[in-house]
């Protein structure tokens, strides 16, 4: 299996890069790791005759603190995002997972913007970064903005991305002491892909109490969602068994629920009932440790 | 179009076209063929290289993006007639049966064992999840890893 013909450009800059996708508009396609372009391309559902590599520019693969703020370059490997002391110490649950992404291989090529904008039902950093808040900055021709998560999922395999933008970092704010988080998958055995994916991040107040929960969910429905229902059912609760299964309980309500040959619709979503739960209790343990 | 790449220490500089994987140039171009096609789908880890000192699977990374790296085959393992300790290991725990996947698990290895000197082997069986072995049940390839380690910490002097 190989990709169709095509003519490949190396961009030096942001800039070269946009200057390519305004010259080649629709018949382009930005390159980074290439683990989800390629293989598309191998099966001919993308043909592209244009392939722009931004790999090679090195502001899109910095990872840094800036302004308060931890910034992930675009074309972070998964590998460099879960093994950076920055992230694992800042961003706990972001390096949790992107280590739960396929394979070392894997990990060693795809890239963070490269698994945002493919926005894949079932990848597992959408989850993480839907409860982190990340901020997803978009280069265009003459200026740039920023999409909040929450806003740029928009469908299946669709974002908010449009045609002459480029992806160029995502920004978090860090994890505030003392909360708690975790990121529990169920892979498919043979892709690693997440059937189901949900991250948690859980503060609690001085009484024990959960003052805040994030609640990101993958590979449920057509896109990664934030699980609202749930967070509402334990904020302000006790951080107990009995409010964790119930809000968790919440957690496929009102998602059409994905269904394929490897887990029926009613099947994933009782995945996402369990692993939510999972999560939740993971995240509450960490608050209190 | 043109790349510029070390293989397994020797610069190269070949013609290619620009959809040309990263495998093929390796197997077809460089006549390296101990790197395998096998599911072609980044699944099976049959293809698996180091790029840069890290695993990748050379069916999903094109020629072109490894333009300026260094690329390591199984080829690239033996040093001055012998064995790198990952080879030692396979033949001494008898870590293959039909063969087909070996060069990726051991490419896969060294990765690993770049990472850490003393995997346990819960890591082990994790850092292989990328490369698929339909012969041997993985027991033996867990005990090739296991011995490489242990020779590669005993000749460091740890």
């Amino acid at each position: 299996m190989y990709p169709g013909q095509f003519e490949y450009h190396r961009a030096a800059s942001i800039k070269d890069a946009l200057d390519l996708l305004k010259r080649y508009g629709d018949d382009a396609k930005l390159l980074s790791g290439g683990h989800s372009l390629i293989p598309m391309m191998k099966l001919r559902l993308a043909q592209p005759a244009h392939l722009i590599d931004v790999t090679k520019i090195a502001e899109l693969r910095a990872l840094s603190e800036s302004g308060g703020k931890i910034v992930i370059g675009a074309a972070a490997p998964h590998d460099a995002v879960a093994t950076s002391s920055l992230v694992r110490d800042k961003l706990g649950l972001l390096a949790e997972a992107a280590a739960a992404i396929g394979d070392v291989q894997v990990r060693n090529r795809g890239t963070i913007g490269g698994s945002l904008t493919h926005a894949d039902p079932a990848a597992d950093y959408p989850a993480a970064v839907l409860a982190l808040e990340g901020e997803i900055k978009l280069e265009r021709d003459g200026g740039s903005r920023t999409v909040k998560a929450a806003d740029f999922f928009l469908d299946l395999m669709t974002t908010a991305v449009q045609p002459g933008e480029l992806l160029s970092q995502i920004a978090f704010a860090p994890i505030p002491a003392g909360a708690g988080y975790s990121y529990q998958k169920y892979p498919h055995p043979a892709s690693g892909f997440a059937m189901v994916g949900v991250a948690a991040l859980v503060s609690l107040d001085r009484s024990g109490k959960i003052a805040s929960a994030r609640v990101g969910v993958t590979g449920l429905g057509a896109k990664a969602f934030r699980a609202g229902a749930v967070e509402a059912a334990l904020a302000g609760k006790a951080a107990d068994a009995a409010t964790i299964t119930a809000a968790a309980a919440k957690t496929a309500d009102g998602i059409d629920a994905l269904g394929d040959i490897h887990a029926s619709s009613e099947y994933r979503a009782e995945l996402a009932r369990v692993y939510a739960r999972r999560a939740i209790q993971a995240a509450v343990a960490r608050a209190k440790a | 179009m043109r790349v510029n790449l070390t293989v397994n220490g020797q610069a190269r500089s070949d013609e290619v076209e620009p959809r040309l994987l990263l495998v093929h140039y390796l197997r077809d171009v460089a006549g390296l063929t101990g790197t395998h096609v096998g599911c072609e789908s980044t699944l099976c880890g049959a293809c698996t290289v180091l790029l840069d000192g890290k695993a990748v699977k050379s069916c999903t990374v094109l020629a072109a993006q490894a333009d300026g790296a260094s690329v390591t085959t199984v080829e690239g393992l033996a040093k001055d007639g012998k064995f790198h300790p990952i080879q030692d290991g396979f033949w001494e725990e008898h870590g293959l049966q039909c063969g087909y996947c070996t060069p990726g698990m051991m490419m896969a290895a060294v990765d690993l064992l770049s990472r850490t000197t003393n995997p346990s082997e819960d890591e082990i069986r994790h850092a292989l999840e990328g490369n698929l072995c339909r012969c041997t049940g993985y027991q033996h390839i867990i005990k090739a890893v296991q011995y490489a380690a242990e020779k590669m910490r005993a000749a460091a002097g740890r």
